[in-house]
């Protein structure tokens, strides 16, 4: 095992952390958005469709410009969320809201096909027992479409992982803050001797990308069968 | 009282459909395509009909019109459909408490439907049979105020058929709630209804007791020549040791082989028209062993070879399928005395239902054979 430098182990933590909360803050929103794509009929079903997917088209840079006009400090957002005490420029939050908006439409996407499989004649024979429509969201659309969400849930936390182009737009590269491991790599390519260390993070990317899609199998094998 | 006029257009079909049925079990038959499910989906709420007016009793489920249309989950109509639409991640007992509104009638209603042992299986290791009851049950148990059944047995073979149609006759005399039954299988709706909704390219053709649309033979053609047949009510007064069992009719007794029920118990049997035979004279030395004197109501010739006599024998009334050739040459015509020849190994099982004391089965029956 090679040991991972103080600057190294940093970036490891500080990227998951993003992840992290990139993926749970933006799965309640994932979750929404594909449902109502899937199953309701609405006006503007393709305009919400086409901004989900945005993100995946636009160029990344492009995304974290749009963000820091929004967010920035001077932004009309972001001087709205500095009112309640909330920063994102240049902030680790920012990170999390770059990665969770470049990750969203991978997410919304495995999510919806998976509610999409869902039958709706059982969603019917709910309503037929007397079940309201959370109610049938909640015991029905939700666990049979669960491997899929756990699939979408996976899939947004490798990218929010990798996540370079916005953040380091939107955030910057600052170390300890906004440096995460995609950015760190890249800091360490642009100095000499630092072939070593961007090494050994790509081995760290390696394991955790690998060890997420493993997990999220056995997790949908698992949903499957309970 | 389940009083339903729907109207919707779709696809390039018009449902334009509207009746009153009274308690007890309703069959809506037709053939595919008619508009049975569509009809029965917007009774549930499944659909929103172009225009709709449905009540239960005094409760309206629709009326657009005044602008009611209640959500399905607020219509308390119980559904079973088709393909038994479990919840395949949920045990039978998770299912059948689904929609549980009161937990007293639970047990009653396992027993009745023999599904106790069934509790901890999950839908996919159930065979079709055992779905369709979980399906049954869990309809029943939210108390619904009228249950619809889309051909509950269409996707069963035979055997899984005959072990089910008990169960649902049980419901039919036990649970007192109206059923609107949609069939396209004579012998079954022979068995179960007592009322009639006929459908055909999405319009009511007729409506109105069982027994009085199935003997008349304007209405061969809805119902199809092949599977044309009276249902006579009856009583089981003898069961012989060699397999018969003799039923009082009006007007008459048949000897039929046995359908396993005690003497005493209530029965309805269906005779395909097919299967009987007319003679002018009362005839002997016949191996048939149902010889019933009756008079020719009406005769009605069908684009075929054949001739529908309707036979009046008692209060009740059978129909016999002839060739017109005969009736030309027996000279046949309404008011003759006449004898029908029904063979027993020709009334088979299948075609004799058995009937409760419950229900509306024989207030509903103008044959009053019970």
């Amino acid at each position: 095992m090679i040991a991972l430098g103080a600057a190294e182990w940093q970036a490891v933590r500080l990227s998951l952390q993003v992840a992290l909360w990139a993926t749970a803050l933006s799965l309640p929103f994932g979750i929404l958005c594909a449902h109502a794509l899937a199953r309701w009929r609405f006006r503007g079903h393709a305009l919400l469709n086409v901004a989900v997917h945005l993100p995946l088209i636009l160029p990344p840079v492009v995304t974290g410009y749009l963000l820091l006009i929004a967010f920035g400090r001077t932004g009309p957002l972001g001087r709205a969320l500095d009112q309640v005490g909330i920063t994102l420029a240049f902030h680790w939050t920012g990170a999390v809201l770059a990665a969770a908006i470049m990750a969203f439409p991978l997410m919304v996407r495995a999510i919806r096909l998976s509610i999409e499989a869902v039958d709706p004649k059982l969603e019917q024979a709910a309503a037929t027992l007397g079940a309201a429509p959370w109610r049938v969201f909640v015991t029905l659309t939700l666990p049979l479409a669960l491997p899929g969400i756990l699939t979408g849930a996976v899939l947004a936390f490798a990218r929010a992982m990798g996540e370079f182009g916005a953040t380091i737009t939107f955030v910057a590269n600052i170390p300890g803050e906004t440096r995460t491991l995609p950015s760190a790599i890249y800091t360490f390519l642009q100095v000499p001797g630092g072939d070593g260390p961007a090494l050994r993070l790509v081995a760290v990317s390696l394991v955790i990308s690998v060890a997420a899609l493993v997990l999220s199998e056995w997790l949908a094998r698992r949903a499957v069968r309970a | 009282m389940i009083s339903v006029a729907v109207t919707h257009r779709f696809d390039g079909f018009t449902l334009d459909a509207a009746f009153d049925a009274p308690a007890g079990v309703t069959a809506l038959f037709g053939r595919s395509g008619a508009g049975k499910t569509t009809l029965v989906d917007a009774i549930a709420g499944l659909i929103r009909p172009d225009s709709a007016r449905i009540a239960l009793g005094d409760r309206v489920l629709a009326d657009t019109a005044r602008g009611i249309h209640l959500p399905p989950h607020r219509r308390r109509v119980g559904y079973v459909f088709q393909h038994a639409r479990l919840f395949p991640h949920m045990t039978v007992a998770a299912n059948l408490a689904y929609g549980r509104r009161d937990a007293t009638d639970t047990d009653r209603i396992v027993d009745m439907l023999d599904i106790g042992s069934l509790r901890d299986r999950r839908p996919a290791t159930l065979s079709g049979g055992e779905r369709s009851r979980v399906a049954i049950g869990r309809a029943l148990l939210s108390s619904p105020d009228l249950l619809l059944m889309d051909e509950p047995l269409a996707s069963l073979d035979a055997g899984r058929k005959a072990e089910i149609l008990p169960y649902l006759a049980r419901l039919r005399d036990e649970a007192r709630l109206p059923i609107l039954y949609v069939s396209h299988s004579l012998p079954e709706i022979a068995q179960l209804a007592t009322t009639l909704v006929l459908l055909e390219a999405g319009r009511v053709v007729r409506a109105g007791p069982l027994t009085d649309l199935l003997s008349d033979p304007a209405l061969v053609t809805a119902l199809g020549v092949r599977d044309a047949g009276a249902v006579l009510t009856g009583r089981v007064t003898a069961r012989a040791p060699d397999g018969l069992a003799e039923i009082a009719i009006s007007g008459g007794t048949l000897t039929v082989a046995d359908p396993g029920l005690p003497v005493g118990a209530a029965v309805r049997i269906r005779i395909e028209a097919q299967e009987v035979i007319l003679s002018a004279a009362l005839p002997v030395g016949l191996s048939a062993l149902n010889v019933l004197a009756g008079t020719i109501d009406s005769l009605h010739a069908g684009g075929g070879p054949g001739t529908m006599v309707r036979v009046r024998v008692g209060d009740a009334a059978l129909l016999a399928r002839i060739t017109r050739r005969s009736a030309v040459a027996m000279d046949l015509a309404p008011g003759q005395a006449i004898h029908a020849i029904v063979k027993t190994v020709a009334v088979s099982p299948d075609d004799i239902g058995g009937m409760g004391n419950g229900g509306g089965a024989g207030r509903d029956n103008p044959t009053g054979g019970c």
